[in-house]
């Protein structure tokens, strides 16, 4: 039954932008998709607010919009291009959200859109709780029993149905508050009264407890006439209560005897088939560990981040068969992209292990809670596969890019066993380490088990691992015992530090009895059937397989970005992925390494021949001396290829593009200052310290606020603006908590206009795609500001001076490929803030505004063409008739804890880009992206420092204006009342009712204004404010000029008249 | 204790002994299940041959008896990458390498079953020998191993006398050329009175005893070997009362009727083949096990008709035999382990029993 012909042009939706719990996976399923879907001839229309994506790439869709996901956008769009159909399951929550909006109002059918993939009647029957639970019901598939009371009496009526613990949740309080576990009749009676008095509407939710079961998950496929296969299943080491996001998973599930497993199975078939979907969909179950016992926790129908992990675990292509199902094929017709000979109506066959580990910000949110629960908090991820499960979670730990190398980790062996035993119960981020530590001081695996409930599976692989530890540190290293620790993948680094070594010595000897890693193909298929797919893993102890053939051409080896955090996110991907598609249009034959599952780098038709291994010197080494590539390319991978380049030029490997010493010369604070000079820049006073003694006497010679930040470091980590000595020594104190191989900067902190450029050298000439302003004064880190292209407010002559300067430092550091660079505008002069030789956050978004291929120019230039030979004359390129602005978005509402304000340090996890011929209309634009979308009820909060009380006055005015009414604490509102606005003065938080806590909490305000004093914010009221609006979703914004922003776009709103604008047209 | 696998090819690979530690000779098949090694390890059909899993990790749920397909295991040997040293599962009795010694039966573990796997799939099944002596010699070891030939495994698996399910409903006769239990569960669950009779009995008795229907097994080797046992199913096929064939049994009344049969490069084993029911259009994933299997397009074309189809490499994977209540499948509907998909022929094979009886 072969593709149904009427379907000609597709509308998909993506997913928007980067939040925790919405990430990079879906670019990777769209780009997919979208590939998929354009090779059977279908016209593609893409729409995605997030510039950094590969899937917004003029080469991956038709038509692209770069709009805000939002009905309204959605309908002018619809009408402009006029597709037959929509494909709303690739773009994640956010897409399904849209589509339904959009079917329920009647505006698909009215304008003869059909749905295609999974209709909308599914998806409702997936998605609304209730429709879900009758379903369920109706073929006895179980879900976790539950019942809304009202009174204590229902609750306790309940229980008795269903047996203790039971597990009481109030409706209606922030953050889950006053709920809790029963474990019997007295507790239910205190529980359940606490919380139906917190309650807001008197209501508890009275569930069964089924934490501690284990949380498997299937990810199930199903054509439109009823084929349906699983793709895979997986099981998280952790327990119920973790959300899966946050749970260290396994592929295949590892503790499930075949019954557990076909019964599951058959459930999730059964589920998928009445669900009617058409594409890829998962099903998550709990299933009690001591009987056959088990429920449906979640349906959803669509692809999501449990796909694209299962994509990468199996080599399946799940939502690129999902695009072919959306189109009429049936799986028998399929074919399996790996094997070649097969088809997509088969179950993959592993014979390797394959870990996921989340990778979390709590390194950049030191206040934010470290506790996992089932809400998820982790940005990212890495993979790892291996041929047994010790070396896959070994794999896995070091390619978090923690500086962790073994699980001898997190200073635990320091705490006395009262504490140890106390932390075993926290289930957090170093959970394993814990873990570790306790085997290491004797418990047993039930009496962990028993607090935890980890399978004793999982436990006993991490007791090996710390028996391994322990023979290394007291037995003699034989040949023998090396082998076995390489088997279970302890890196060189971590032996020689057991073994009281050098990491040299240890190689030396593994090379000496070639104990070296061989290489296995992941190939769906288990070695059952030839494949031909370049996909690989390393392990030890093994047969190596990898043919690197007959060399007809040049090599080139590509390093990776690793996992999504804050500070490197998609667009490094992005960046990576056009270096490997420009160096194959080159001539070049690709290779590719990275650890990333959610990403589009790790699909394995992207380069030539893909490597999933951990990005460290060791791991990168192994693949170097099989491949003998002829040279490597770090300047796309972020900071995490950046850190390799010393290792891989002493492996004797050259380094494509801007060199080592050159990249040191923009790191090195001497070095630098030298160039700087020698091209008569000025960048803002400064000095390198390393003490907290040398810092002090530096900001005091310098002149308060001054900046303190570690060197070699991406997205401004650890950077503070310093006002008095008294942040100094804090901010130095938390600094130096990590050895600091480089010195620290101090510099003067200017408060100008910040701009950032993105250029391109061949050694000779430059090409500047364009100049970007940043709305938010210097102070904000570039991440988190509002950027704007092109520059509005810039001079000619401070344009000219950003150029001379921009082609004066890339020829000072001698730069081949990609530089960004960070300027100041301050009184009329500009000053360098820092000089990046790399890929930036930037790239993708100005390559698509401009049209200038810039990372695809940048690959051609390292491998030798000039940028005149590519057609492109140097200098800075005419500014284009649209401008965009970029927005950040953040995830604070999923940090508990976390601190909003913005400064030097970035927090945004993602950005949105609005797109206009008018200033204007991009800024409303961009706002509307990020999801500010007021008024609601005009009523804003005004709180900000003494030194920004003045220019909050226009603001406020302004805001009135458009009929907000202000509420301000005591000292704001008396110099707003003084100006002539009619504040409502409010109390301190401690001074009782009404506070701003009172009217956040009651939904009666949709802005916050709160600017806290500059350095770390002690005040406790304003970080309670801020914490409470944004977890009730209030917008608050801690910059002034994000405000006038703000207004700007308010003052301009109008979404009758928005235009929507192709890119593909730019 | 070290262990060795030696490959009629001359191959050798070194690991560690599990199970009993003494020399077999057997033929090397591999089998692509993620779960499910105690079904593998129970099923008659893989008498006369050493099963290599290709998942790495086995044993992990330990050794759960009710899950056991027949009273013993069969095969002649394990191989593995990793047995697990500490099986979890609230149903676990024992683990696995304690219970291949229990059961003397051994086997290898750290050898690289992915190498292995590949030599098998590229130079086709082949015979080998897992020895505990260090001191062996190649040549004269070849020899034996090349030499090396499972006979009368049917005979060797059967059970000895026959065995009743005492049940409400219709009456089967189930010829256990090698039965994996859950045939006789799944026919039982249905309210079927089960009668389980040796490989050899009569067709006589059973046509006497007067069955609603006959299900012909699974069961090892070649199906050629199994003359005398032909002759009866021929006759069995004559007598117009409703069959069910599943593995063997569906290779046996193939031949019974003058198809033929061939030996496969490698075979399918594993939980992961798709089938498709050409009468529908339907594709669905089935448990597989079998070396040998009907000879495309030798099956004449008035006696029966290709009913399912391997979606992979197009081999034939049923078989509806015109005007009779007849059909065959080459895939396992019992499952256990692998997927359930196909346990609705078991419904089929009632509903014939039904329209039979009525008419």
């Amino acid at each position: 039954m072969p593709k149904n012909n009427r379907i000609k042009k597709v509308l998909v939706i993506g997913s928007g932008p980067i939040i925790i719990g919405q990430a990079a996976e879906f670019d990777y399923a769209g780009t997919q998709a979208c590939r998929s879907l354009k090779e059977e001839g279908v016209e593609v229309v893409l729409v995605n607010s997030n510039p950094a994506t590969i899937m917004t790439d003029k080469n991956i869709a038709d038509k692209v919009y770069i709009e805000p996901l939002n009905v309204e956008v959605l309908k002018k769009i619809i009408l402009k291009e006029e597709p037959d159909s929509i494909l709303p399951t690739l773009g994640g929550q956010a897409a399904l959200n849209i589509a339904m909006e959009l079917d329920e109002s009647g505006f698909l059918r009215e304008n003869r859109v059909q749905m295609i993939g999974t209709s909308s009647l599914t998806i409702k029957k997936a998605e609304d709780r209730l429709a879900f639970k009758e379903t369920m019901e109706k073929i006895g598939e179980p879900c976790a029993p539950s019942e809304v009371c009202t009174d204590l009496a229902g609750c306790i009526a309940f229980a008795e149905r269903i047996g203790f613990p039971v597990v009481i949740r109030p409706a209606y309080t922030l953050g889950g508050s006053g709920g809790g576990i029963a474990h019997n009749m007295e507790e239910l009676h205190d529980i359940a009264s606490n919380g139906l008095r917190l309650s807001r509407v008197g209501q508890v939710l009275v569930e069964r407890y089924i934490g501690g079961w284990k949380e498997i998950e299937y990810e199930v496929i199903r054509d439109s006439y009823g084929n349906c296969i699983t793709v895979c299943n997986m099981e998280n080491i952790d327990p119920v209560g973790v959300h899966t996001g946050d749970s260290i998973v396994v592929a295949p599930s590892q503790t499930l005897g075949d019954k557990e497993y076909q019964m599951l199975r058959t459930s999730a078939l059964n589920i998928i088939t009445e669900l009617d979907i058409q594409g890829g969909c998962n099903v998550q179950y709990a299933l009690n560990p001591d009987s056959f016992e088990y429920c449906v926790i979640e349906v959803n129908p669509r692809v999501s981040r449990s796909s694209a992990l299962a994509s990468k675990a199996t080599g399946y292509p799940i939502a690129k068969v999902a695009a072919k199902i959306a189109l009429g094929y049936a799986l028998d017709e399929i074919k399996n992209a790996v094997t070649g000979k097969t088809y997509a109506s088969f179950e993959p066959a592993l014979d390797y292990v394959v870990v996921k580990i989340p990778k979390w910000p709590f390194d950049k949110f030191i206040s934010a809670k470290r506790t996992l629960t089932t809400q998820m908090k982790a940005t990212g991820e890495v993979m790892s596969i291996c041929q047994n499960f010790e070396g896959a979670l070994m794999k896995a730990i070091r390619s978090l890019e923690q500086n962790i190398y073994s699980l001898d980790f997190g200073g635990f062996d320091k705490l006395t066993d009262e504490e140890l035993q106390k932390q075993l119960y926290a289930i957090d981020d170093h959970r394993l380490f814990c873990i570790a530590e306790a085997i290491r001081r004797g418990y047993s695996l039930e009496e962990i088990h028993e607090i935890n409930k980890i399978d004793i599976w999982f436990l006993d692989k991490i007791a090996n691992i710390v028996k391994m530890e322990q023979r290394l540190k007291t037995e003699p290293l034989t040949t023998e015992l090396l082998k076995e620790a390489k088997y279970m993948e302890f890196p060189d680094r971590a032996i020689a530090q057991f073994v009281g070594s050098s990491e040299a010595e240890v190689k030396a000897m593994r090379y000496k009895n070639d104990i070296v890693a061989a290489f296995k193909m992941v190939d769906t298929c288990a070695a059952e059937f030839e494949s031909e797919t370049p996909y690989y893993y390393s392990c030890f102890g093994s047969e190596n397989e990898v043919d690197t053939g007959d060399k007809m051409r040049k090599k080139v080896l590509v390093l990776g970005s690793g996992p999504i955090r804050i500070g490197q996110g998609i667009e490094f991907d992005y960046c990576s992925v056009h270096s490997v598609w420009a160096l194959s249009d080159a001539g070049y034959e690709t290779i590719i390494v990275n650890n990333n599952p959610e990403t589009v780098s790790t699909d394995f038709d992207i380069a030539d021949k893909l490597y999933f291994e951990p990005l460290t010197p060791e791991d990168v080494e192994n693949i170097v001396r099989l491949e003998k590539p002829d040279g490597a390319v770090v300047q796309f991978g972020g900071q995490t290829a950046i850190k390799l380049t010393e290792a891989i030029m002493k492996m004797g490997l050259p380094i494509l593009g801007t060199q080592a010493e050159d990249v040191d010369a923009a790191e090195d604070r001497e070095l630098f200052d030298d160039i700087l000079e020698k091209c008569g820049i000025p960048r803002p006073a400064g000095t390198t310290v390393f003490t907290t003694e040398e810092a002090l006497k530096a900001a005091n010679e310098l002149g308060y606020p001054v900046l303190v930040r570690p060197s070699y470091v991406l997205g401004g980590q650890g950077m503070q603006i310093a006002v008095n000595d008294g942040d100094i020594v804090e901010f130095m104190d938390i600094i130096n908590r990590e050895v600091q191989e480089h010195p620290i900067l101090v510099d003067k902190y200017l408060m100008g206009k910040e701009v950032e450029v993105d250029g391109v050298c061949d050694g000779k000439d430059v090409l500047i795609p364009g100049i970007m302003e940043h709305i938010e004064r210097a102070g904000i880190h570039s991440g988190d500001s509002i950027s704007v292209y092109p520059a509005q407010h810039l001079s000619d002559a401070i344009v000219e001076k950003l150029v001379d300067y921009t082609g004066k430092l890339a020829r000072g550091l001698h730069v081949k490929g990609l530089l960004n660079i960070q300027f100041i505008v301050y009184d009329n002069d500009v000053y360098v803030i820092e000089v990046n030789p790399r890929s930036s956050r930037t790239v993708p978004y100005i390559s698509k505004v401009t049209g200038i291929p810039i990372v695809d120019i940048a690959s051609k230039v390292i491998v030798g063409k000039t940028i005149r030979e590519l057609g492109y004359e140097p200098g800075l390129q005419k500014a284009s008739d649209y401008v965009a602005i970029k927005q950040p978005v953040f995830s604070f509402e999923k940090l508990r804890g976390a601190e909003t304000s913005l400064g030097p340090e970035m927090k945004s996890t993602g950005e949105v880009l609005g797109i206009s011929k008018s200033f204007n209309e991009a800024l409303y634009k961009s706002f509307l992206g990020a999801g500010v979308n007021l008024p609601r009820t005009k009523k804003m909060i005004c709180t900000v420092k003494d030194s920004d009380k003045q220019e909050l006055v226009p603001i406020a005015k302004r805001f009135q204006a458009l009929g907000y009414t202000i509420y301000a604490t005591r000292s704001t509102a008396d110099v707003l009342i003084a100006n002539g606005v009619d504040a409502i003065k409010i109390k301190k938080l401690a001074a009782g009712s009404p506070n701003a806590l009172d009217l956040i909490l009651e939904g009666e305000v949709d802005l916050v204004i709160d600017t806290p004093t500059v350095g770390r914010d002690k005040s406790r009221d304003g970080f309670l404010i801020r914490r409470n609006a944004i977890e009730t979703g209030v917008t608050c914004l801690t910059s002034l000029d994000t405000a006038n922003a703000l207004l700007t776009s308010l003052e301009n709103a109008d979404m009758s008249s928005l235009s929507v604008v192709d890119i593909a047209e730019i | 204790m070290k262990a060795f696998l030696i490959l009629a090819d001359g191959h050798v690979f070194q690991g560690t002994s599990i199970g009993a530690a003494r020399e077999v000779i057997s033929e090397i098949v591999f089998n692509t299940s993620m779960t499910g090694y105690l079904e593998i390890l129970t099923d008659p059909s893989y008498a006369g041959q050493a099963v290599v899993m290709t998942y790495p990790l086995i044993g992990n749920y330990g050794v759960c008896y009710e899950d056991m397909e027949d009273d013993k295991p069969w095969p002649d040997g394990l191989i593995v990458r990793e047995i697990a040293s500490c099986p979890s599962n609230f149903r676990s009795e024992n683990n696995l390498d304690q219970f291949l010694k229990d059961n003397d039966i051994p086997g290898i573990a750290g050898i690289d079953t992915r190498a292995l796997t590949k030599i098998l799939r590229s130079q086709g099944t082949m015979n080998g020998m897992i020895t505990t002596d260090e001191n062996y010699n190649l040549d004269e070891v070849l020899k034996k191993i090349k030499a090396f030939k499972a006979v009368d495994v049917v005979k060797k698996v059967t059970c000895s006398e026959k065995q009743v399910l005492p049940g409400d409903g219709f009456k089967v006769a189930l010829m256990d050329f090698g039965a994996k239990k859950n045939i006789a569960r799944e026919l039982h669950k249905r309210g079927c009175e089960v009668t389980i009779y040796p490989a050899y009995t009569s067709a006589e008795e059973i046509i006497a005893s007067n069955p609603d229907g006959i299900m012909l097994s699974n069961g090892p080797g070649d199906p050629k070997d199994c003359g005398p046992i032909i002759e009866e199913v021929k006759k069995l096929y004559h007598s117009d009362i409703p069959m069910f064939g599943i593995c063997l049994g569906h290779q046996l009344l193939a031949l019974a009727n003058g198809a033929d049969t061939r030996k496969m490069k490698w075979g399918h084993r594993g939980a992961n083949h798709p089938v498709k029911d050409l009468s529908t259009g339907r594709v669905y994933i089935s448990t597989q096990n079998h070396g040998y299997v009907v000879a495309d397009k030798t099956v004449p074309e008035d006696v029966a008709e290709v009913s399912f189809l391997n979606a992979n490499d197009a081999s034939t994977e049923g078989l509806h035999y015109l005007g009779k209540n007849v059909f065959t499948v080459q895939f396992h509907p019992e499952a256990c382990g692998g997927p359930q998909d196909t346990a609705f022929l078991f419904d089929r094979f009632i509903n014939m029993m039904e329209v039979s009886k009525d008419a």
